[in-house]
């Protein structure tokens, strides 16, 4: 049963609800699927979130040859982790002084869900995907993100078969950090590139 | 168009029949100013500007073709194209280095 936000109070289905449930319940009654695969598919897709990115980003901070092996082929860097990246192509894209990287899909919702989960609402917005592309320094800095002049922006639009992820810059005082202490404080935002690591 | 492993090789090689690869990384190209209809990849808000590719990604099966329920074959050389934002938005407020980096396949691709 797909998650829905009528809690409490009735909602009449948005169209896009009510094809879904009748394709879904279409497919049960001919054996195609079952209502238990479905549930699982959905669960599936629920259980995975961002720890699985902040631990490929910790490992990064560790070591230099895993670090090299991400940046040029972050599929089979994901995959020696033990991590899947099923169908999609990861490119990793790494924050330096000079320059900050920050991730979006302008043409519908197209995220690394195999390392970061379910994209949050606000990625599937209309606003963020229309104004990131446009005016990203502005965008960011209502995120709490200000990005020096003299660092250039790098946006990067996922409109085809590669999924992105920003490798952060490693932040000072983190010294001697095991991997497990180094990945709790990678977020989310940081590894789509609105947030970056603090102490 | 040639059935070959690695004709279009790189990062992600194809093992699907795929038109060969026509750019290399640096090579400056133009977003063709065209708009058919369908389920098209390549933004509005792109076509018509030149760039330099970034990257070659791998050949993909052309998504055009497979939203009409075709094998999408020969898989399309797709191509990582860097953009610079003052060329795009031409009231862009950065500054004049910020780029933005788009997945564009071949056929929509001209050299520059």
């Amino acid at each position: 049963m797909a998650e829905r936000s009528d809690i409490g109070e009735y909602q009449a289905l948005t169209y896009f609800q009510l094809m879904e449930v009748s394709l879904r319940e279409l497919l049960v009654e001919k054996g195609v699927v079952s209502e238990q695969a479905v549930s699982e598919a959905v669960e599936d897709m629920r259980r995975r979130g961002p720890d699985s990115g902040a631990r490929v980003v910790a490992r990064a901070w560790l070591d230099a040859e895993f670090r090299r092996l991400l940046l040029e082929n972050g599929t089979r860097a994901c995959e020696a982790m033990g991590i899947e990246v099923p169908a999609t192509r990861l490119v990793v894209v790494e924050n330096t002084p000079q320059a900050h990287n920050v991730i979006v899909c302008t043409l519908c919702s197209c995220y690394p869900r195999m390392l970061l989960g379910i994209p949050p609402d606000w990625y599937k917005s209309r606003n963020y995907r229309s104004r990131v592309v446009r005016e990203p320094r502005a965008v960011l800095a209502e995120f709490g993100l200000r990005i020096a002049d003299e660092v250039a922006i790098r946006v990067h639009d996922s409109t085809a078969d590669m999924r992105y992820m920003v490798l952060p810059m490693r932040p000072a005082g983190t010294e001697g950090w095991d991997a497990a202490r180094l990945a709790s404080i990678v977020s989310r935002d940081c590894m789509i590139g609105v947030a970056v690591p603090k102490t | 168009m040639q059935a070959v492993a690695g004709s279009a090789g790189g990062q992600y090689p194809s093992h699907r029949p795929a038109a060969p690869a026509r750019f290399a990384p640096g090579d400056r190209v133009r977003v063709r100013d065209s708009a058919p209809l369908g389920h098209i990849r390549t933004p509005f808000y792109i076509r018509g500007h030149a760039g330099v590719i970034e990257r070659y990604c791998g050949a993909f099966p052309n998504p055009e073709e497979l939203a009409q329920m075709r094998d999408g074959l020969p898989a399309q050389p797709l191509y990582r194209v860097r953009f610079l934002e003052s060329e795009v938005w031409p009231d862009y407020a950065g500054r004049a280095g910020d780029t933005i980096d788009i997945e564009i396949f071949q056929h929509w691709l001209e050299r520059a």
